[in-house]
């Protein structure tokens, strides 16, 4: 999810404040998948990551274009608005009650030596490593990744050389729409989905992507493990309820030693 | 005083008298309006909805008992406590004569604090931190448990609970939620277990956790790797249905799990959502009376507006909200009045015999609050909450150790 963050910031250079609000709407279409189809959730990511690629190529090429060269408050304004206007639709159409998916692995796990290894997390941490090396792959060595890349390191300079930054711009935010769309199904299994749930996620990425670094892949799938050890060793060694003291604790340290994230590039 | 003075204020004390049964008619003629704050969404949603049901049952059962018209405003505080603030403040401002609420201690400290300013009866149905009632407001009133007596009631219980099931388990670890109720319960049990020397156990490891955590599975581990024999659980709804799960990912299968007076384990969507694994989960709260006639109406009621519901899954949250609209409504027959400190001064004088829950009569003391209200445990038998103590309310016999969790 954090990468999706990322790589939509990285390129587009607008942070996308409903990301979380995104991620809902990805768990309860795996919901309904389930529901209707008995799909299971990591099956039902081809289908929701299809659907979300278009939702984000048409959010960012209909409503998100216009605003690239305006002021970033407007920015911020206008992702606001859409995380509000997503958590109320979702609220009149599913309404406050929690949904979930019961698949016969959630409750199992592994037993290696002393230590029981979660299967339903084991396997969300395995999507989440294949979208992020897709992903990789795609910007690395396809020409429209390239070209994407082109566009996040110099916007004019695309421009001059005849690439269409708008579009380029709609299939970055299509593919981050995608991330989301594959964490949101993954989570479904760990997580009962309620409208209310985004925002919490979204502080979560924002905080995972500034300790990794804003913009880069890499820094994304770091900070995500970072947070995570941090918060579990804390919970473990010193107080449970301190866990989010901890993660925001590194977020501060890390904002004061290296405001550009751990593998984030000075601008 | 002269003559022509006198004859005057004769004539205008009788006028007056003459024409005061008709204020009090006309009073009881325009409904009691009732302002009903609840968390119908956010992470007590489902509770929220739960006390709701007794809520929409109210004015129905309550024209039927008392003959008095009651007029539901509803709000949803979204299970954020600056938000429960803000509702009871627009209720008040939209006309609301009471209001009744808000299953939250949080929630209910926040209001109290709305309805003291501003003069405004109170009526808590369902919250259980302390401080609320000893804060020395006149218009908060609270028809429910305090931390200290739910803890008390639910730690005696749970000794019987062990007498009943020839059981003798020697350690507990402590796992509760952090928030204002969970942090009173949790001192209520700090301050109660030393002076209980007749239970069995010592509680060997203490959690608090975050009741809108998403993942519990450090807390599980810590509270697995402490050894106990069975875990002591102040829970919500939400929180813990993860953590039973967790527990079975982890596979830690305690003798039980035993809540000494918490919501969560007889909730409908503990069932719901756990299937067989929300069997033999054991709550000891404050419970209502299947047998007595105020229960019978409220089913009847209950089963009219919600015929896919069986009340045993709402019967707490449901019965105490509609006992608080009970007691506003019956002190507004009383007052003849919707002035709020005739209300107030009504319901201090509030003594309801036939009511819904366990125990004495509904009668406040000098804070606000009701005393003698009755627990019972409730464990999870064949997907029902069910009786099993006190002997003469049970329906079923306990079970505990809990038989060993097997693949549903």
């Amino acid at each position: 999810m954090a990468l999706g963050l990322s790589v939509i910031f990285g390129v587009v250079r607008v942070v996308n404040f409903a990301h979380g609000e995104m991620m809902t709407i990805a768990m309860y279409a795996a919901t309904v998948l389930f529901a209707a189809l008995h799909l299971d959730p990591f099956l039902a990511m081809v289908p929701v990551a299809a659907a979300f690629f278009v939702f984000g190529y048409l959010l960012q090429a209909a409503v998100i274009n216009p605003f690239i060269t305006r002021p970033e408050h407007s920015q911020f304004m206008l992702l606001v608005a859409i995380a509000i206007i997503l958590v109320n639709s979702m609220l009149m159409i599913f309404g406050p009650d929690a949904h979930n998916v019961q698949v016969d692995y959630q409750l199992e796990s592994y037993e290696i030596g002393p230590l029981l290894v979660d299967k339903a997390r084991l396997m969300a941490a395995g999507a989440a490593v294949v979208a992020a090396s897709g992903l990789f792959a795609f910007f690395r060595y396809s020409l429209t990744g390239k070209a994407i890349r082109a566009c996040a390191d110099n916007y004019l300079g695309a421009k001059v050389v005849g690439l269409n930054v708008k579009h380029l711009y709609a299939l970055t935010f299509g593919l981050g729409a995608v991330c989301v769309a594959i964490a949101g199904c993954a989570m479904v299994v760990l997580v009962d989905v309620t409208p209310p749930l985004g925002p919490a996620y979204t502080l979560l990425a924002f905080v995972i992507v500034i300790v990794g670094g804003l913009g880069s892949m890499g820094g994304a799938l770091l900070g995500g493990v970072l947070i995570g050890v941090s918060e579990a060793l804390a919970g473990l060694f010193i107080e449970p309820s301190a866990k989010s003291m901890f993660s925001f604790g590194l977020l501060i340290l890390v904002l004061l030693l290296r405001p550009q994230g751990l593998l984030g590039r000075r601008t | 005083m002269q003559r022509r003075q006198f004859n005057k204020a004769l004539a205008a004390a009788g006028a007056l008298a003459a024409i005061s049964p008709l204020n009090i008619a006309r009073a009881q003629g325009k409904p009691l309006k009732v302002g009903v704050i609840l968390p119908r969404s956010g992470y007590l949603g489902f509770i929220g909805q739960s006390c709701q049901k007794g809520a929409d049952l109210a004015p129905g059962v309550i024209k039927d008992m008392l003959g008095v018209n009651v007029e539901l405003m509803n709000a949803d505080f979204e299970s954020n406590v600056d938000t429960a603030r803000t509702r009871a403040e627009r209720l008040i401002q939209e006309g609301a004569n009471v209001l009744v609420g808000p299953f939250d201690s949080g929630a209910a400290s926040a209001i109290a604090q709305v309805a003291e300013q501003r003069g405004m009866p109170f009526v808590i149905n369902i919250a259980a931190a302390p401080q609320i009632t000893e804060q020395g407001y006149k218009f908060v009133f609270r028809n429910f448990q305090t931390a200290q007596d739910i803890v008390r009631n639910g730690l005696s219980l749970i000794g019987e609970l062990f007498q009943a099931t020839n059981t003798i388990p020697r350690s507990a670890v402590f796992m509760h939620v952090n928030d204002t109720f969970g942090q009173a319960m949790a001192k209520g049990i700090g301050a109660a277990m030393p002076r209980l020397t007749q239970l069995p156990f010592k509680i060997v490891d203490q959690i608090g956790y975050d009741p809108a955590a998403k993942d519990l599975s450090v807390e599980v581990s810590k509270a697995k790797a402490s050894n106990a024999d069975f875990l002591l659980l102040v829970c919500r709804l939400n929180d813990s249905i993860i953590l039973r799960r967790e527990m079975v990912k982890q596979k830690w299968s305690p003798m039980g799990i035993v809540s000494p007076g918490s919501p969560g384990m007889y909730e409908e969507q503990y069932f719901k959502t756990l299937g067989k694994l929300s069997e033999y989960s054991i709550s000891n709260v404050p419970w209502y009376n299947p047998k007595s006639s105020v229960t019978k109406r409220v089913e009847a009621a209950f089963k009219k507006m919600n015929p896919k519901d069986n009340l045993v899954f709402h019967g707490l949250n449901a019965g105490f909200t509609f006992e608080a609209i009970l007691i506003a409504a019956d002190a507004y027959k009383r007052a003849g009045s919707t002035d709020p400190k005739a209300l107030a001064d009504a319901i201090r004088q509030t003594n309801i015999k036939e009511k819904m829950s366990l125990g004495g009569p509904i009668k406040f003391n000098e804070k606000g609050q009701v005393e003698g209200i009755g627990s019972a445990c409730v464990q999870n038998l064949n997907m029902l909450p069910t009786v099993v103590l006190p002997k003469d309310a049970a329906t079923a016999k306990p079970i505990f150790p809990a038989p060993t969790y097997k693949k549903a």
